[in-house]
């Protein structure tokens, strides 16, 4: 093997990857093996490959991600729980030339931001909505989240949710994806590099369709880990997550384009 | 131009609305202030001026679409009636704590809980003394007249981007009703993107690339800086105590006894100070102008100069009485009186208390 130096390494031809400027280089808050990373650094990529930077307004939520501002290095306002549609459309109604986001986790955008999510979606708001789905409020410490799976524990269903008295986990994507505002509806997952790819691609369609005008949301569920809150290790809560969450919640795109698939 | 105009209170803050150059308008319905997005519908104000209206969800929604254009930079307002003004109070908490300019009126009507949509000051203690979570202020304009209505739009806005705070326009259901003639202000034109990028380096209007990104929060998970952040606003509204009261003293001079009083019940007490008068007992009206700041100075100088007695008259079972209490710190006798639950009072009931409570009393 031929002895590369580190200075020959540094030089820009040989650069491999290097981390979007749009990231800022706070440690991240996330638990190791937590999906939000990955999940901040590729919407990040995506506003800069876009030449996005400048015209990108930001909603973070409340939830692990409440602090996604110190992450991403472009202007964002931060919201109340379960209001970033509403601050979305805020926003972008009084600069409707601005692409304007909100990342959003399930207790927010499908529980207590139900209302907010749904009339966002059906007035057709001419944004993006990340939705980080992984089926518990980790921030809080792992309680039930409307979208934990029937029989799945947490600390406010600790024998499992029971769906008699629990109610039924809620399919927010499937659901806004019948709404007319919504022009492009998708499920993804950060577990892998492919998916990663695959994410990354849909997110960037999502800032596209912005960008071009296309009428309504471009709302992109990313179904994630949360291996503190569900007591495995990352890698068993990626395992977990591809035998119990996906059955559940099945990748891939539901609307495209303003049609349904 | 200015234009002379018969119009309800609530039509003349929506027209004021247009006028003051505002950006945006998010709403709800509710009695009795749904004429004012009523009004801002079928006037096309995005044709007259590009300003935004939107009917929001809830009210809860519309405060947050508040938050995200003032966020942004924009000149922007809501307005509710007492059970929907409850639901935005998570919302204004948040843009005290952000500290983003906004103004928002109340027309208050008859509570607790769905109550009554008859006229009320019930709603007194929510708005100067906090109304949602935390320790904050707003600052809170009382109209008693409906060309007050249109003209607290455009001092409201002023003094909203002045301190970045949210401005509380609290009428109440007889002023937002009524019809006056009301003299409407010029128009003035909205910023331009351009100057809003340049007069409000705070806002969230896209960064430039290579400089700091502006963040609208209220969190800081550090308590000491939090603290830090909390003596900031104290600061502001120490300022605005010192700067921003509005009162107006009428027949006072030689007063004996003092109403004091705010929007409708100002109106009804003016009344009383004429009908006190007609029988010989001198009688005077502090109308209260801004509630936040209270003018409390204003308030305990005049204690020893002659008056013998101040009645509170508010549509309430006695909030702003605690104000004027604190004010003149006991040197005078301080009474109320009021009517609540939705019932206006007559001039003959305000005399009659004041004859009873503070001059017999």
């Amino acid at each position: 093997m031929a002895e590369i130096t580190l200075e020959e390494i540094i030089k820009p031809e040989n650069l491999v990857y290097t981390k979007t400027k749009l990231m800022t280089d706070k440690v991240l808050s996330y638990c190791p093996g937590c999906g939000h990373g990955t999940a901040h650094r590729i919407t990040m990529e995506v506003i800069e490959e876009l030449g996005l930077e400048e015209q990108t307004i930001g909603v973070a939520p409340v939830g692990c991600s409440v602090l996604a501002y110190e992450f991403m290095n472009i202007d964002m306002q931060q919201a109340a729980h379960g209001r970033a549609p509403a601050v979305a459309t805020g926003i972008k109604r009084v600069w409707p030339e601005k692409i304007v986001f909100t990342y959003q986790g399930d207790g927010d955008l499908a529980a207590i931001g139900t209302n907010e999510t749904i009339h966002a979606c059906n007035r057709g708001e001419n944004i993006v909505i990340i939705f980080i789905n992984n089926g518990i409020y980790g921030m809080t410490g792992g309680q039930m989240a409307p979208t934990t799976l029937p029989g799945m524990k947490s600390s406010t269903s600790p024998y499992g949710r029971d769906v008699q008295t629990m109610g039924n986990p809620l399919k927010a994507t499937e659901l806004v994806a019948q709404l007319p505002g919504t022009y492009f509806v998708t499920r993804q997952s950060v577990h892998t590099p492919r998916n990663v790819r695959k994410a990354k691609k849909a997110i960037k369609k999502a800032f596209e369709n912005q960008r071009d005008g296309k009428p309504g949301v471009s709302f992109v569920e990313i179904v994630s880990n949360c291996n503190s809150g569900w007591k495995m290790t990352p890698r068993d809560s990626n395992v977990w997550m591809e035998e119990n969450m996906f059955p559940f919640y099945p990748l891939g795109d539901i609307k495209v384009d303003g049609q349904l698939l | 131009m200015s234009e002379l105009k018969l119009m309800k209170g609530n039509e003349a803050l929506a027209e004021a609305a247009i006028r003051a150059g505002a950006d945006a308008y998010f709403g709800y319905p509710i009695t009795p202030q749904s004429e004012v997005i009523e009004y801002l519908m079928a006037e096309k104000p995005f044709d007259r001026t590009g300003m935004v209206v939107l009917q929001a969800e809830s009210e809860i929604a519309a405060i947050n679409m508040v938050y995200g254009a003032a966020g942004a930079g924009k000149k922007v307002m809501t307005s509710s009636s007492s059970p929907g003004i409850s639901l935005k109070q998570e919302g204004i908490s948040y843009i005290s704590g952000a500290e983003l300019p906004c103004l928002y009126a109340n027309v208050v009507r008859g509570g607790p809980g769905l109550g009554t949509i008859q006229p009320s000051q019930a709603d007194y203690f929510q708005s100067t003394k906090g109304g949602g979570h935390g320790d904050y202020h707003q600052i809170v304009l009382a109209p008693a007249s409906v060309q007050e209505m249109a003209d607290f739009v455009k001092d409201g806005f002023d003094l909203a981007f002045k301190y970045r705070i949210p401005v509380l326009i609290l009428s109440d259901g007889v002023i937002g009703q009524m019809m006056e003639k009301v003299d409407l202000f010029d128009p003035i034109p909205r910023l331009t993107n351009d100057e809003i990028i340049e007069r409000y380096p705070w806002a969230t209007t896209g960064k430039k690339s290579g400089t700091e990104r502006r963040i609208i929060t209220s969190l800081d998970l550090d308590s000491h800086k939090m603290e830090k952040h909390n003596q900031k606003l104290q600061a502001k509204y120490k300022e605005i105590t010192e700067k921003e009261v509005r009162y107006e003293l009428i027949d006072c001079d030689d007063a004996e006894y003092i109403f004091v009083a705010y929007g409708s019940s100002a109106r009804i007490a003016q009344k009383a100070v004429k009908l006190a008068r007609a029988k010989g007992i001198k009688a005077g009206l502090f109308r209260l102008i801004t509630l936040f700041p209270f003018p409390s100075v204003k308030m305990f100088e005049m204690c020893g100069k002659g008056i013998k007695g101040f009645l509170a008259v508010e549509m309430s079972a006695g909030q702003m009485v605690e104000d004027v209490r604190l004010a003149v710190k006991g040197c005078s006798k301080v009474e109320h009186f009021g009517r609540f639950g939705g019932v206006v009072h007559t001039p003959e009931e305000v005399l009659e208390a004041l004859e009873q409570k503070i001059i017999g009393g």
